[in-house]
């Protein structure tokens, strides 16, 4: 095929990338080697315009043991475990075809860890779709719930912990982000690294398929019409090969036969080959008529950008062949050997003893394009909202607007469509502040969260950016695990434009001062640019997960409250900053404002205090207060374990509305027994923490002194009837 | 009028159920069986007396609802 | 006591049912279904999953296993056999339990704890349990809607080979306390000689009270006695 305009463009190359391309080559590509070029030069796979911002993200830490740049990352966790995890998006697949682009996500994303020689153990997600009131918005709904169900069900890991949005920035864009989490030994985890010369490179697992092809261009491109027309390109899943792989890799890995090892992901064959021998500083040469292949006639440049699920390329130790083939073919999966490592540092590709392609590695990583994208500050708003210019409403008014409306009800039409227990190791489960996962056969565990604030991040990106990741650490805290290391999944409109770009830029920058100050690093992460439709993107909207650690299977906490009688502490100041909350979204349609303010210092010491306090186990349940403000934090803590509580009236004179709805940040609330009440308060003071002493726990009743008295059951029914009426 | 009509995964979409079939049987011992792929099926009566206009129906059944167009084709036979 | 637990490349609850066995001290085996032999055992059980990634239908292909066979002479030679979800649904592709499990009426895959109660407790699997008493137990599965011909039904009922019933909290069984859309909220069975039974609530992650609870504990310390 000629190479034209035409045929760059639709590669999503650029003219001025192009001539780059010839320049490296020294001569013109033919079509198999510009379809290369433009898989590992696209945003997805080269990170061109993020990379010069992701650098500044700490990384390193005591915990840490593999930071960005492998699969996933790897954190310490004590012993000889460690626990290894990514997020990763897969928002364009999804909205095209929900079901298995929501399930071909979790595949990848599970591949992703146990790429590395970790078992996983655990799935989160974080979804977010348009305004319920769309016409896409339920089936979107409806095929990511069921894909992701269906991919994590089937192969047998417990989904355990997510959130689900509705916000009308994602009614062209949804977004589908997965996360996966494994359990290693510390001296068992494998790398991608490939090392040696004339070394075997074997390809494992299912067929090649025509899928896909072109997917990780197409994750890279904004949508327009026509993208109806790509549909095809879709992958379908296939757990329960993944399970067969998943299993087959992990007995080939408690031998030593494995030099690199790598998942077939976006771009394939091309991306898996290349990053192996980049890493290794060595070339590659792959004879494509070995690739197994699910249809007839492929040729080479199909085989090499088709995105086929369910693959892996592995580098093998001499003379491991044949043991290697056995384990394979006990799981009946595909084992072939397609190639050999080379010292010429360069891709070689041929069919039928015809060499029909061949680049310098070189050119395809290290020297792809980086981009220095111009950016915009966002200033902070301005406006400040007056309340009392608006229509007066009650506690009760403002609360039973918030647990009825979809983003704050009940999530359990989503989270039983999950398999949580299987594996019995969930501890915690979904509608908990984290999940926590106790690590197999031993008495300690981990918690995880995920969690996002796109509001927040839309009205001032650095604060936003900062902010979740305060959120995240205090999800984990409020469980009683200690905050160990962070993956992102960076979900962005479109880096051409400047202002999308700052939003990108500033938002790493809260990110990154968060992580710094708290000591909880980014060890993995990817980043999605481009969401958005026809020049409207979406919020910007940083997702993160963390992981944290329990020492001690006897001091995890959930948020359920646990006996009457008990005393109800609030951490942290309350301002009553009302900018961007979820209170004036819900029941005034307003999202206006600057979102609230993070200090740091107060964050640390508070989380950390909370965090010795449950240690101690003096504490009986506890709740981070978040969206929503403290009145919606309690109704949790009351609804999830049907038991009333009553609060007095603040003692200073408050504005209610501002006082039990803001969103003052690095608070929470803490049930504490009587009997402990003195200890902890003389712990809270030495520790020089703000509290408040708000009320106690009862029998039935969720009650605001003077303002508010309502049935549990009633306030449950409220939370409950969304989904169901959805 | 009645109709059948026959969804099944496009040619080039991987059909993993198809797949596990297709092993299993080989394993039974249908050992010269090439390739199997699944789908659904549909009987559907619709009254109607043009041809033409049930089988406009149909298509429109087809492409709204019964197939998922993204990954999958469907043939519509009359029965009688 | 001995027991096998059969695994099918797809099943997934191999490991906890093996945990939950070697905590109530059996003697376990995993075996793999290309085996042609089984291990002298006394209960044999076939765990939940995704046996070939319910392709086709579910418990369908691995009926159709090597090992399957073997099961089979086993069970009709009187041995201990407990099929949970998935094995459940490959013992009736069997034939070894009669009727059939549909997908749930809501067409959903439905994981939570639900309450179950104990309609027989004269059997090798229910001896430590009192009558009607109430489990709170786990289910997640998309195809528990249990299905049997009106001739089986009263077989079921008169011989009193209805293991387990869904229920509410006091025992009251009916439509509201129905997950999945099963005939008579049946949520176990047994075969007329009661050395079979299967069941779509998962025993094995009601053993420890980190988790859940232990409700299910008095199912596998009967089988010891």
């Amino acid at each position: 095929m000629n190479i034209t305009d035409k045929v760059i463009e639709n590669h999503g190359l650029k003219k001025d990338e192009y001539k780059n391309i010839q320049k490296l080559l020294k001569r013109d590509p033919n079509f198999l080697e510009l379809g290369i070029f433009s898989a590992m030069w696209n945003e997805h796979c080269s990170y061109k315009s993020s990379r010069k911002h992701l650098k500044k993200l700490p990384t390193k830490g005591k915990q840490v043991i593999q930071g960005p740049g492998e699969n996933a990352g790897v954190v310490d966790i004590g012993d000889d475990d460690a626990i290894i995890f990514k997020i990763e998006s897969h928002n364009h697949p999804s909205y095209i075809e929900p079901y298995q682009g929501a399930a071909t996500g979790v595949g990848g994303i599970l591949r992703d860890v146990f790429t590395m020689g970790a078992r996983p153990i655990a799935l989160l997600n974080s979804i977010h779709f348009g305004t319920p009131a769309h016409p896409k918005t339920k089936s979107l709904l409806n095929g990511v719930v069921s894909g992701i169900g269906g991919y994590g069900n089937c192969i047998g890991i417990p989904t355990v912990a997510g959130e689900t949005k509705f916000s009308e920035t994602y009614n062209e864009n949804i977004l589908v982000n997965a996360m996966a989490v494994g359990h290693a030994k510390k001296n068992k985890i494998f790398y991608s690294k490939a090392k040696g010369v004339n070394k075997a490179v074997v390809y494992v697992g299912s067929k090649t398929g025509r899928d896909g092809i072109h997917g990780a261009s197409m994750a890279s491109a904004e949508f327009d019409e026509s993208s109806e027309e790509k549909k095809p390109t879709v992958q379908v899943g296939d757990p329960f090969t993944e399970k067969l792989l998943l299993e087959a890799c992990l007995e080939l890995m408690k031998d030593e036969s494995i030099i690199a090892i790598q998942d077939m992901g976006a771009a394939g064959l091309t991306s898996s080959s290349v990053e192996m021998a980049s890493k290794g500083s060595l070339g590659i040469e792959l004879d494509l008529e070995k690739v197994p292949c699910r249809e007839e006639n492929m040729t080479p440049y199909e085989m090499m950008l088709s995105e086929s699920q369910e693959r892996m390329l592995i580098i093998l130790e001499d003379n491991k062949e044949e043991y290697a083939r056995k384990i394979f073919k006990k799981w009946d999966l595909d084992f072939v050997v397609i190639g050999k490592t080379t010292d010429t540092k360069n891709l070689v590709l041929k069919f039928n003893d015809e060499i029909k392609g061949e680049i310098p590695i070189e050119a395809l990583s290290s020297k792809a394009p980086v981009y220095d994208r111009k950016w915009i500050r966002k200033k902070l708003p301005k406006k400040e909202i007056d309340i009392k210019k608006l229509k007066k409403i009650s506690l009760e008014e403002g609360l039973i607007k918030i647990l009825s409306s979809p983003n704050y009800s009940n999530k359990d039409w989503v989270t039983s469509q999950y398999d949580q227990m299987v594996m019995c190791d969930t501890l915690l489960k979904s509608g908990s502040d984290a999940a926590i996962i106790r690590i197999h056969n031993k008495d300690k565990a981990i918690a995880v969260s995920v969690d996002s604030s796109a509001n927040y991040c839309n009205s001032h990106p650095i604060t936003g950016g900062k902010q979740i990741v305060c959120e995240n650490w205090r999800n984990l805290i409020s469980v009683g695990a200690k905050p160990l290391a962070i993956t992102n999944c960076l979900n962005f409109g479109n880096p051409e434009n400047e202002k999308i770009m700052g939003e990108f830029a500033e938002c790493l920058e809260g990110i990154k001062e968060a992580c710094e100050y708290l000591n909880y690093p980014v060890v993995s992460g990817n980043v999605s640019f481009y969401n958005g439709t026809n020049k409207k993107n979406i919020f910007p909207t940083p997702v993160i997960g963390g992981v944290g650690l329990i020492n001690n299977l006897n001091t995890y906490l959930s948020h359920h409250l646990k006996e009457e009688k008990n005393n109800l502490i609030l951490i942290g100041k309350t301002f009553g900053h009302l900018g961007q909350s979820c209170f004036l979204k819900e029941n005034y349609s307003i999202s206006e404002g600057r979102p609230p303010e993070v200090n740091l210092l107060n964050e640390k010491n508070n989380g950390e205090t909370v965090l010795n306090l449950i240690n101690k186990n003096l504490i009986r349940s506890a709740h981070d207060v978040s969206s929503g403000g403290l009145i919606t934090s309690l109704s949790e803590m009351a609804m999830s374990a049907k038991l009333g509580l009553k609060i007095s009236k603040p003692r200073k004179l408050r504005n209610p509305t501002e006082y039990f709805f803001g969103e003052d940040q690095s608070r929470y609330i803490l049930e504490v027994k009587n009997e402990n009440l003195d200890k902890v308060q003389k712990y809270l003071k030495n520790n020089n923490i703000f509290y408040e002493i708000i009320g106690s726990t009862q029998k039935k009743y969720f009650e605001i002194e003077g303002e508010m008295k309502l049935d549990i059951n009633d306030l449950c029914k409220i939370n409950n009837q969304w989904y169901n009426n959805y | 009028m009645k109709y059948s009509v026959t969804i099944t995964l496009k040619k080039d979409v991987l059909d993993p159920q198809g797949k596990v079939v297709q092993n299993t049987l080989s394993n039974l011992g249908m050992t010269n069986l090439k390739s199997i792929r699944q789908g659904k099926f549909f009987e559907i009566d619709i009254d109607e007396n043009d041809s033409k206009k049930a089988e406009n129906l149909i298509v429109e059944m087809c492409e709204k609802l019964l197939a998922n167009l993204i990954i999958e084709d469907y043939k519509i036979n009359k029965l009688k | 006591m001995r027991s096998s637990v059969i695994v099918f490349p797809g099943s997934n609850c191999d490991r906890d049912i093996t945990v939950a066995l070697e905590k109530m001290q059996f003697k376990n085996e995993m075996v793999w279904h290309k085996e042609t032999v089984l291990p002298k055992s006394d209960l044999i059980v076939i765990p939940g999953g995704f046996s070939y990634g319910d392709y086709l239908r579910s418990g369908a292909i691995a009926g159709k296993s090597l090992i399957i066979d073997e099961v089979i002479k086993a069970a009709n030679g009187g041995c201990l056999v407990l099929g949970i979800c998935n094995g459940f649904q490959i013992l009736t592709e069997t034939g070894l339990l009669k009727g059939t499990l549909q997908r749930n009426k809501n067409l959903k895959f439905i994981n939570r704890d639900v309450f179950i109660k104990v309609v027989n407790n004269k059997t090798r699997f229910s001896l430590n349990y009192k009558k009607n008493q109430i489990l709170n137990i786990n289910i997640a599965h998309n195809e528990g809607n249990y299905f049997t011909d009106s001739k089986h039904l009263d077989e079921l009922k008169n011989d009193n080979l209805i293991a387990f019933q869904y229920c509410d909290q006091i025992g009251e069984v009916s439509d509201e306390t129905n997950p999945n859309g099963a005939l008579e909220n049946i949520a176990g069975i047994y075969n007329s000689k009661k050395n079979i039974l299967g069941m779509m609530p998962h025993p094995e992650r009601m053993i420890d009270n980190n988790i859940s609870n232990t409700d299910g504990c008095s199912l596998f310390s009967s089988l010891l006695k």
